[in-house]
């Protein structure tokens, strides 16, 4: 596919590393030269200087035959204008970056008069992805299926959790819930395991399960599940701003620590039942003060990775039992994912598997098309949610009989009201939505991809 | 420096090496020239040796930075012109090592400067492969490899690559995948070559003659497989094509993708395309008048000023009289026309057509802030800013250019000839031009001078195909430093 990536910031260049690995054609504007001419010899891509809603500029990144254009600059309204102007010039595909919550709102009045495709909010969503985490905290991350009665959680195995020293096999045979372990991350090693695995201590386990489960697997795993009533949120950036209204919503409390206080006040304004603090939330007194035996939960959302992670461990110490930390580099995840079982969260990774997930799914004819694409273990692992349709091949086949990819695995298959943890006896039938579990090496552009032609 | 990754490319392109040896050994098999075969198989079998055993690292890490880049191209150019001289030496048809070396320098660096004074008596085959040479590092080989083989999972840093070789001040992408971008060079070159031989053919040349031609003309290089290079041919059509051909050959290649992509408003207004044909134009109009008494007639004369001004600014070389014996003030202009050279991006060696507007601008640029010693300018090309690291780059550019002119010319200057031959030897080999004036003149060869001052021409003309950085490189010491890198996890 013919994409233009438009801004070269942090959302855009994460667009373009997995894009280009992914082999499309891709061309980058941005107006710093620098950044671009650092973009042009790290990957294959050919870069525009200047401003990506300029219609002239777009022309030259050759809009009018572009089957997508991102836009990702800081500014909204350059994004907006910008998806108009390459629409206007003949591009398919528009997908904007609009991150102001005052636009949010009218985006979905607006969007098919400005002809948008998509419109990306990296706060809004993940604000969501903490929110799902806080209402089940013993999970480090949660990603949803089949609207959203599948899930493939992630939890660290600790020491004295029931499963330790377990065969996998043994696993499915006494647990009393339906669940089915689809990627373990030891070390540095991932493993999409089978039947005879052993699981140890330490080890990261992502398991498949139905959501309504979910409690059941806890307790079975013999996990604590400490109740979230206090949330303590550090920093009041947008995505604060939006993780504190839905907490709020739910019937949470809601302290914001937050340094500027010009921005205090507005949030004050705008969410009447937070606890807004005027303070600088990396001080060790104030956290002492607000946070050591009152809260339940510790998010830190400072737009300095490194402070944010010095304050989860803070916080840790002070016997927060969960904590959760913002990180715009994704690199800090290796770094840090063996000192700390926090749940990190990075905005634009969590958008750029929506980019990639529409990408491919446009890239691809519509039956058996990809519903939901997550990357999971520092994006080593691809969780992918197709639906069957009328051109799949093996349909009815049973699974054991159907040649398949090695390192893959199908997860669950949800049909009409039920959710299967397939063995081998089970098929794929049409209309199902099928869950594949597979390493990055393998990559899937529609379900037909995961058997061997 | 990751020396593996380096190896496993230069162990591919002596292989793609390899594959262009089989052409001139059928060649050689069909005359039945013995030593020239015995001399391609053992050539052959070497460069396999070397190719395969170099192909056998396994590099742990794809990463491959400007440094390594350059490092590749240099070390690249050396191994194929070194494999390349091996048939001349070992048939028997140039016995002196450092000669055929020379010869297959000039030959890669589309040179044409030779040191044989006899090329007829050359076996076939290693006819077919001193023409070759030049087709081949005209676009350059490493441009072919990018062309062939996907560096794949985002790998941008073949860039590096396409910058250390493509010639120019600012060489950039023309279409978002460099892969797809080399070889649409390669398939404007390839188509650019086939439509000449046609020509030619048409013209009623022998087609190994057409394609030995063709070669010397498409990669600029001018090595002709006659004694009277291109006057051994007198039809005034032949020379015409050729005469068309090289000028051709000088344009920017994104010029012609540009035409392909129908955006004629861009290359009318291409300042390097104007500019480039402009001084054509205007060397043509000053030389004809002033060689009108030598011939016989005012299209004689036109026909002759404009095949030698298109051979000398494309750089390629090629000759239809003996500009020697030219008067002074025509001779003068093919000098500086020698200093120009081509357009950036093309397979023409030399300053660079480019080069030379960017540099009269900045001096216009700083005049003026003489006068107003506030002024910000910036510099335009093409309607547009100028990266001031381009500018540099030319400022640099010329400063090395005018150094190593300078120490080649003293130090072939042991060798006693006398000053024109000297200079005009260095500046045509720095440049990629071949012919001299004097005893380097069209008629003429390097056989004359002393192995040492043959090794000084040979890097010369190196040094000027590659613009100097990628060789000078590999002397600088933190190049090569490594250090024990502890293992990332």
């Amino acid at each position: 596919m013919n994409i233009i990536i438009v801004g070269d910031g942090k959302v855009g260049l994460t667009l373009t590393e997995q894009l280009s690995k992914e082999e499309h054609d891709i061309v980058i504007i941005d107006k710093n030269p620098t950044v671009l001419q650092n973009s042009q010899e790290t990957f294959d891509v050919m870069v525009v200087p200047g401003n990506g809603a300029s219609r002239q500029v777009l022309l030259e990144a050759g809009a009018e035959n572009a089957d997508l254009v991102v836009a990702a600059t800081s500014a909204d309204e350059i994004n907006l204008l910008c998806c108009l102007t390459a629409k206007k010039l003949g591009c398919t595909h528009t997908i904007a970056r609009v991150r102001n919550p005052e636009y949010a709102e009218q985006l979905v009045f607006l969007k098919d008069e400005l002809g948008l495709s998509m419109v990306i909010n990296p706060e809004a969503t993940a604000a969501r992805e903490m929110f799902q985490i806080l209402q089940f905290p013993s999970f480090l991350n949660r990603d949803r299926f089949a609207k959203g009665r599948v899930e493939i959680v992630e939890l660290k195995v600790e020491k004295g959790c029931t499963i330790v020293g377990k065969y996998l096999h043994e696993l499915h045979d006494n647990a009393k819930v339906k669940v089915l372990v689809c990627a373990v991350e030891r070390g540095d090693q991932v493993y999409i395991p089978s039947g005879n695995f052993k699981i140890e201590e330490g080890d990261k386990i992502h398991v498949t399960a139905e959501t309504q489960n979910l409690t059941k697997l806890i307790h079975y795993l013999g996990i604590p599940l400490p109740k979230m009533r206090d949330v303590v949120i550090v920093g009041g950036s947008r995505l604060g701003y939006y993780l504190a209204a839905m907490l709020i919503q739910s019937g949470v409390k809601v302290k914001i620590i937050e340094i500027d206080y010009q921005r205090c006040l507005q949030l004050s304004e705008l969410l009447p039942k937070a606890l807004i603090i005027n303070g600088d939330g990396c001080q060790q007194k104030l956290l002492n003060e607000e946070v050591y035996g009152k809260a339940d939960a510790v998010i830190s959302l400072l737009n300095i990775d490194e402070v944010n992670l010095v304050i989860s461990m803070y916080a840790k110490k002070l016997g927060v039992p969960k904590v959760i930390a913002k990180i715009d580099r994704i690199e800090y995840m290796n770094v840090f994912k063996n000192f700390a079982e926090d749940s990190l969260i990075s905005p634009k990774n969590l958008i750029c598997n929506d980019v990639l997930r529409y990408v491919r799914a446009v890239s691809n004819s519509e039956e058996g098309s990809m519903l939901t694409l997550y990357r999971l273990v520092n994006n080593q692992v691809e969780a992918i949610e197709f639906l069957a349709g009328r051109d799949t091949y093996y349909l009815d086949v049973p699974f054991s009989k159907v040649p398949m990819r090695p390192n893959l695995l199908i997860v669950s298959i949800r049909r009409d009201d039920r959710t299967i943890f397939p063995n081998g006896d089970d098929c794929i039938q049409l209309g199902d939505r099928v869950v594949v579990v597979t390493t990055e090496n393998n990559r899937f552009y529609e379900l037909n991809d995961i058997f061997l032609s | 420096m990751n020396l593996r990754m380096v190896s496993l490319l230069i162990g591919k392109i002596l292989l793609i090496e390899l594959i262009t040896f089989a052409p001139p050994t059928a060649i050689s098999l069909y005359c039945g020239e013995a030593q020239a075969v015995k001399a391609f198989v053992i050539t052959m079998i070497l460069l396999a040796l070397t190719g395969f055993t170099l192909c056998c690292a396994r590099p742990k890490v794809k990463a491959f930075y400007a440094a390594e880049g350059f490092v590749v191209t240099a070390l690249s150019w050396l191994a194929i012109s070194f494999f390349g001289a091996i048939p001349f030496y070992l048939s028997g048809a140039i016995p002196n090592p450092v000669d055929a070396f020379f010869e297959a320098v000039s030959g890669f660096t589309t040179t044409g400067a030779s040191i044989l004074s006899d090329v007829e008596a050359l076996p076939k085959g290693l006819l077919y492969w001193r023409s070759f040479t030049h087709w081949l590092g005209g676009m350059g080989v490493l441009v072919f490899l990018l062309a062939i083989i996907s560096f794949g999972g985002g790998g941008g840093y073949s860039l590096h690559l396409l910058r250390a070789e493509s010639p120019g001040p600012n060489v950039g992408k023309i279409m978002p995948k460099l892969r797809q971008g080399a070889l649409m060079l390669y398939m404007i070159y390839i188509a650019l070559s086939v439509t000449e031989v046609i020509f030619l053919l048409l013209g009623g040349m022998p087609l190994f003659d057409s394609l030995c031609t063709m070669f010397g003309t498409a990669g600029t290089g001018g090595f002709s497989i006659k004694n009277a290079s291109m006057a051994a041919y007198p039809s005034a059509y032949l020379q015409n094509v050729v005469t068309v051909f090289m000028a051709l050959f000088g344009i920017n290649f994104s010029v012609f993708f540009l035409i392909l992509t129908r955006d004629f408003a861009q290359v009318l207004h291409d300042e390097e395309l104007r500019c480039y044909l402009g001084i054509i134009v205007v060397s043509v109009l000053l030389i004809a008048p002033n060689i009108h008494s030598l011939y016989d007639s005012w299209g004689q004369a036109f026909h002759h000023a404009a095949f030698q001004v298109s051979s000398i600014i494309t750089t390629t070389g090629f000759a239809t009289a003996d500009f020697n014996i030219w008067p002074e003030f025509s001779r003068t202009i093919l000098i500086l026309l020698m200093f120009i050279g081509a357009s950036a991006g093309s397979t023409g060696g030399g300053m660079k057509v480019s080069r030379l507007i960017i540099c009269l601008k900045s001096a216009a640029k700083e005049i003026s802030r003489m006068l107003h010693p506030k002024a910000v300018r910036v510099i335009r090309m093409n309607q547009k800013a100028l990266d001031t690291r381009v500018v540099r780059g030319v400022n640099v550019f010329m400063t090395i250019y005018f150094f190593t002119a300078a120490l080649s010319f003293l130090l072939i200057s042991l060798d006693n000839f006398g000053m024109i031959t000297n200079f005009t030897a260095v500046i045509s080999c720095l440049n990629n031009i071949g012919p001299g004036l004097e005893f380097v003149g069209p008629t003429g060869n390097f056989g004359h001078f002393s192995n040492f001052s043959k090794l000084v021409l040979s890097a010369d003309m190196l040094l000027g195909r590659l613009e100097f950085f990628p060789l000078l490189i590999l002397f600088g010491p933190s190049t090569w430093r490594r250090k024990k890198q502890p293992k990332i996890r």
